[in-house]
């Protein structure tokens, strides 16, 4: 008895969790499926409208911006390889840097993880005028290279894969080096599945990072070509529901990417063997 | 020349620590070889030497009649099993067993066959697509010794496979190692810091004690004739007990028990051993004690008592009736003791 009225607590107390936090995505969600002058006139709707394919069609192919040189269509794409970019060079990076500390006898080896991990306290907005000067004399403005590069490289996850393989037993590699195998494929058949579960974790972590980048691509971009979703939230013209409809489909890419990878992120966030 | 010859060994650890010193050792073909000794001796230090999974510092090791000093683990073709497993986790049971015979190149059809006939052997055939995590410890124990008969090395490493059983599991595996050495000749070394095991295992048993080799024998050698006061204890099971003594004449004076040893040794201080079974207790015998305890094992008891101010056990048939507090007479024949020098620790 005592059970079910804790487990009747606990479900109330997350239901109201869920209600805060659905209920204003819910409302925009309706108001972006009326027509502009609807809204305009009755406020903020709780109810669906009948406009939705109009509204969302209209907002993913108009071209928009200061010149009229993009489509939202394009900003998504435009974030999409930016984001995934970050994320899939940020689990390279850093499961090699990691491989490479924890090893490898590297002399001073602690020091130069240190060394990587106060870049944390060096944010990209902290380097931005040096970043954007290496960036130009690459001739890297106005690439995708170039919104990609400078952030891909994350002390954050070398830290949590350091951690992880400093947790694998010595007599792994051990084992492995009788049985004949060498550095690199203990790297491709132990330590990258083994880390699989990390791997997801990171990747969703700096995708999402890579997805909200604002700063940085509005530094590095002159053309309108390389504007990304983010972006686009601040510089879409148009009327509100064109705007609401623009904001639900600017969450999608992040979810999708949740729900794909939610399983091996939980395990990856939790795990302790 | 032999097998396996280890030429004055030594390991000396960056801190300074001396692991192993200047060991050496010759191991036959096809013969099953023991360490043992306490925890912190060296003897895995050894093995992992032979292995070359740690450097040497000064010696020579030869396998087959090659120098493997320089040579890397996967050329040496030896086999390990490890305390713990170290099964890959995220491999199926059958791709453990298979991946060291994958990285040599061996054609699938003929690694198929191998593994299945390892498994069929060890009886682990129906756990070759498990998991490691989804095994019991004693099945684990069995992939993991799957792993190194595949390979079908040249040797054996076992670094204490044995010690994270339970009783009844690590005698079953116990026997089960020694039918599988004996049915495959494959040459074996044993590292282990029970004396159980390492008695009923070991062809030949090397006793190491603080990286120096003790004695090495058979176990029939080191159990009647231990070469040290440190093989003496180490070796038998209840301990051997050790009293100071003066020996005069031959006659050796433990408090105010005399034991005549029919010889003639002068030692100021020594050192006497005799095993708790070597004592005879029967009523007419010359000394008498008082039973301060008495151990029931049910076919035997151990009864703890004291000479002076020296404690001694002995054993007893169970069938006799001795309780604590009661007295009982003995007799130590001179024939059936050890003596050792207690300065230097060796047999007088």
């Amino acid at each position: 008895m005592t059970k079910y009225i804790s487990l009747t607590i606990n479900h109330f107390i997350l239901s109201i969790g869920l209600l805060i936090m659905i209920v204003p995505i819910w409302i925009i969600f309706a108001s972006s499926t009326h027509s502009s002058l609807f809204i305009n006139t009755n406020g903020l709707q709780f109810f669906l409208g009948d406009n939705f394919i109009d509204n969302y069609s209209r907002v993913l192919f108009k071209q928009s911006g200061f010149f009229n040189e993009i489509t939202a269509l394009k900003m998504f794409f435009n974030s999409f390889v930016m984001a995934t970019g970050i994320a899939t060079l940020s689990v390279i990076t850093s499961l090699m840097a990691a491989y490479g500390l924890v090893y490898f006898k590297v002399k001073y080896a602690t020091f130069i993880f240190w060394l990587i991990f106060i870049t944390l306290l060096v944010p990209l907005e902290l380097r931005i005028m040096p970043s954007y000067i290496v960036m130009s004399k690459l001739n890297l403005v106005n690439t995708f290279a170039g919104l990609i590069l400078p952030i891909s490289a994350s002390a954050i996850a070398t830290f949590f894969f350091r951690q992880f393989y400093k947790s694998i037993p010595d007599e792994l590699l051990e084992a492995a080096k009788l049985d004949g195998t060498n550095s690199l494929r203990f790297f491709i058949d132990f330590l990258i599945p083994l880390s699989k579960t990390m791997i997801a974790a990171v990747f969703i972590f700096m995708f999402v990072f890579g997805y909200n980048q604002y700063l940085w691509p509005l530094i590095m971009t002159t053309s309108e070509q390389y504007w990304t979703v983010v972006m686009g939230l601040k510089t879409m013209y148009g009327s509100i529901s064109d705007r609401f409809a623009f904001v639900i489909m600017s969450m999608i890419p992040p979810v999708i990417i949740i729900i794909f990878l939610q399983k091996l992120f939980i395990q990856g966030i939790f795990q302790n063997k | 020349m032999s097998f396996l010859e280890l030429q004055n060994i030594t390991k000396i650890y960056p801190n300074g620590t001396k692991a192993v010193n200047e060991t050496s050792l010759n191991i036959e073909n096809g013969e099953f070889v023991v360490f043992v000794g306490p925890s912190g001796c060296g003897k895995s230090t050894l093995l992992r030497m032979i292995a070359g999974l740690e450097d040497i510092t000064n010696g020579e090791i030869s396998l087959d009649g090659n120098v493997i000093n320089k040579i890397d683990p996967s050329e040496r073709d030896v086999a390990m099993v490890f305390q713990n497993y170290a099964l890959y986790p995220h491999m199926s049971v059958f791709n453990n067993m298979a991946y060291g015979l994958k990285n040599r190149g061996i054609s699938k059809e003929e690694i198929n066959n191998k593994v299945n006939d390892v498994a069929k052997l060890l009886e682990i055939d129906q756990l070759l697509t498990r998991k490691p995590s989804m095994l019991s410890g004693g099945q684990r124990q069995r992939v993991a010794m799957g792993r190194a008969i595949v390979r079908n090395p040249k040797i054996f490493l076992f670094d204490e496979p044995l010690s994270n059983l339970d009783a009844k599991l690590r005698n079953q595996m116990r026997l089960e190692i020694k039918r599988l050495q004996r049915q495959m000749g494959v040459t074996s070394i044993f590292v282990t810091h029970d004396q159980t095991e390492a008695m009923t295992l070991g062809d030949r048993i090397v006793v190491i004690n603080n990286g120096v080799v003790e004695q090495v024998g058979t176990p029939k050698e080191i159990y009647s004739k231990p070469n040290t006061k440190f093989v003496a204890e180490f070796i038998g099971s209840p301990q051997m007990n050790l009293f100071n003594c003066k020996i005069e004449n031959g006659i050796a004076h433990i408090a105010d028990m005399k034991i005549n040893l029919n010889n003639s040794t002068n030692v100021d201080d020594a050192i006497l051993g005799i095993r708790p079974d070597d004592i005879l207790i029967s009523d007419n015998g010359q000394h008498t004690c008082v039973a301060n305890l008495v151990e029931y094992l049910g076919s035997d008891m151990i009864i703890y008592s004291k000479i002076g101010d020296q404690e001694f056990s002995c054993k007893l048939s169970s069938k006799k009736n001795l309780n604590a507090g009661d007295t009982f007479k003995f007799d130590i024949s001179g024939t059936l003791v050890h003596l050792f020098d207690n300065t230097t620790g060796s047999r007088v």
